[in-house]
């Protein structure tokens, strides 16, 4: 066993030009995925967290029915009190949860006494929204970093658009669930900056406004937007969220709330599968290049040993050793490739991040590119090229164990 | 009781529609601590013959026993386990693994076939080497040897699993006759100190005068056979 080792490694290094050749080749071919996985999961999770920390948060929950007109905010199908009981109780018996941050979201009117918009409006908490979109303070342009009563925070478009700055007082305007208007003066508090992604460019306000504004007897809830300790638990959060909200039904028997991932609710999600599709597809090239290449060069290597595996074979040698020792060879390939390639993948991602990639996204630029190396990218990507490299040098390596030795002896 | 005992041993290749006849009817005996050879021109069936002795070829037909066992028709598995445990093989070409050195390349069929312990592998190992006087070569490459080293080195390998027979196709056709006579010898003197059998094949009759039994073959007959003087190694 230890011998057949012996024999692979030292039958790769007699043929050190073709198993350098071929070798380098598998090690481009895992330097470019690693590289590219690293890179795209960067990009994806760098995207992900800029959309989902900058406003959405990672579960929202709204009434059942509130998604399918969410374009028109609706305040009739807001949460009562009652609901938002129950909810909370259940965010705070599921576990992985953060922080949550319950949001009275409303189109309304935002005049500067000499013209007049539409403006989409978050009602917040404002430590409870800070921390649920920990990076709104950092969107802050110009202003206070936290939320103060009678002011609101308007989007840096609108602000360019309408003329006003920072400290000016504004009307909002809004329409109650019952069609009456009322309005009510606020000081612009913040400009901040748009983000990419649903509600990227909504104003915000104190949430005790948000309710005066609409004249709500008791508070009447949008939307919850909830922020989790281990964003890698997405759905099991998600699914332990729901199991313990499964019990409210309404009179009809049908859910109440409605828990959403930020991947029903950011189109950036399809992006982000656009991702991994292209990383499916290019380890698939990977596979091919390396089941090629070892598959090549074992075929050559037992085109030209014949005569040697004829005399092991006659000196006694059982087929499956013979076997053996040509899946080793194609093993040691795959294992060198993929060290070298590991290395190779090192020195890329340290180079990227030295020389400090940036990119543009939407309306957020200067975003940086920071590739890290993964255990469990790197675990899997050198688990693929390794067994494929086995399985590569499995059907010569059969020929081989399969050859008679007497015609194997007199092959010249 | 004979150690190869061959009846009526036919060998017919077919090649497409033709039909080569490379063993027609052989017969003979071969007893135990005996040196023997086949004697012919090329083409007259010595490669075929030790072939089938050697468990690498099946017989058309006729009955082979080779040590005691019925070898006319094994399965690959069973034919590799008898080689390995019964039988040495000495070639043309000598054969070596080219990445393993001497001393490795007589290890190799104790490692590969047998299961000896390490001390006593060591031992056999050395002793061998010393006998064929390749001991102070032994960590050297086949390709830093000469032809003659090669097949000394290859006889050692043979007989490092005890084997009862070593079957040797041409063992010196690729050496001048000096080094082929030195081969013949150390063959010959294993076969005296180990009580080893070899039977070995030849187109060169110069060299059979060192053998006891010489079968002549002629088109795949046997067609003579004669008593050599037995050997003269000093
Ligand atoms: N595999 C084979 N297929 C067809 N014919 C063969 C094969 N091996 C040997 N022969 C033929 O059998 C005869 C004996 O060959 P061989 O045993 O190699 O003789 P030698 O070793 O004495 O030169 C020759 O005529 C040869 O052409
Ligand atoms: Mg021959």
């Amino acid at each position: 066993m230890f011998k057949l080792v012996k024999i692979a490694v030292r039958n790769l290094l007699r043929y050190k030009r073709r198993t350098l050749l071929t070798s380098s080749l598998i090690a481009v071919g895992v330097t470019f995925v690693l590289v590219f996985v690293s890179s795209s999961s960067a990009f994806k999770n760098l995207m992900i967290s800029q959309i989902t920390d900058s406003m959405l948060g990672h579960i929202q929950v709204h009434k059942q029915g509130y998604m399918a007109s969410i374009d028109s905010l609706p305040l009739t199908l807001n949460l009562s009190p009652k609901n938002m009981k129950k909810l909370e109780k259940a965010i705070n018996s599921a576990p992985g949860i953060e922080a949550f941050s319950p949001r009275i979201k409303f189109a309304g009117m935002f005049s500067n006494f000499m013209e007049t918009t539409n403006i989409r409006i978050n009602g917040v908490y404002p430590d409870k929204e800070t921390a649920v979109a920990p990076l709104l303070p950092g969107r802050v342009k110009e202003g206070d970093k936290i939320i103060k009563k009678n002011e609101i925070f308007i989007p840096e478009l609108l602000a360019k658009g309408m003329k006003v700055k920072l400290g000016d007082t504004i009307v909002i305007i809004a329409t109650n669930r019952d069609g009456s208007v009322n309005g009510k003066q606020f000081k612009v508090g913040a400009v901040i900056e748009s983000v990419t992604g649903p509600g990227g460019r909504d104003g915000y306000m104190h949430i005790d406004d948000a309710k005066e504004l609409l004249r709500m007897e008791q508070l009447e809830i949008s939307e919850i937007a909830i922020r989790l300790s281990d964003f890698d638990k997405l759905h099991n959060v998600r699914a332990g969220l729901m199991s313990a909200l499964s019990e409210e039904t309404n009179k009809a028997g049908k859910p109440i709330f409605d828990v959403r991932t930020w991947e029903d609710l950011s189109p950036f999600y399809n992006v982000a599968r656009m991702i991994d599709i292209m990383t499916f597809f290019i380890k698939l090239m990977l596979i091919a290049i390396v089941l090629i290449s070892v598959m090549n060069v074992m075929i050559m290597a037992i085109f030209e040993r014949i005569r040697e595996i004829g005399t092991m074979a006659a000196i006694g040698t059982k087929p499956g050793k013979i076997l053996f020792l040509f899946l080793i060879e194609g093993f040691f390939l795959g294992v060198f490739g993929t060290i070298v390639g590991i290395i190779f993948t090192s020195l890329a991602t340290y180079a990227i991040n030295a020389v400090g990639v940036s990119f543009n996204f939407g309306r957020q630029v200067g975003l940086v590119l920071s590739p890290r190396l993964e255990m469990g990218q790197i675990l899997l990507i050198s688990g693929i090229v390794i067994v494929v490299s086995v399985l590569a040098a499995l059907q010569p390596a059969f020929k081989a164990s399969r050859m008679e030795p007497i015609n194997a002896l007199r092959h010249v | 009781m004979s150690l190869i005992s061959a009846q009526d041993l036919t060998k017919v290749y077919t090649l497409g529609e033709l039909q080569v006849e490379a063993l027609k009817s052989v017969s003979f005996t071969v007893e135990p601590s005996s040196f023997v050879s086949f004697v012919g021109p090329s083409g007259s069936g010595k490669t075929t013959l030790l072939n089938l002795v050697g468990c690498l070829d099946r017989p058309t037909s006729g009955s082979l026993t080779v040590a005691g066992a019925d070898i006319s028709s094994l399965s690959r598995r069973e034919a590799a386990d008898f080689r390995g445990k019964n039988l040495g093989f000495i070639f043309q070409d000598f054969n070596l693994m080219p990445v393993l050195t001497v001393y490795e390349n007589v290890e190799y069929p104790l490692l590969v076939v047998q299961n000896v312990a390490a001390a006593e592998r060591k031992e056999r190992i050395l002793s061998l080497l010393d006998t064929v006087d390749m001991l102070d070569q032994k960590d050297k490459y086949p390709d830093q040897i000469s032809g003659g080293q090669k097949q000394r080195v290859a006889v050692a390998r043979a007989l490092v699993t005890n084997a009862s027979l070593v079957l040797a196709d041409e063992p010196t056709a690729n050496l001048d006759s000096k080094t082929a006579f030195m081969v013949i010898d150390i063959m010959h003197k294993m076969k005296d100190e180990l009580g080893v059998t070899f039977v070995f094949s030849t187109h060169d009759r110069k060299i059979v005068s060192e053998v006891e039994t010489i079968y002549t073959l002629t088109d795949g007959m046997i067609t003579g056979k004669a008593a050599g003087k037995g050997g003269r190694h000093v």
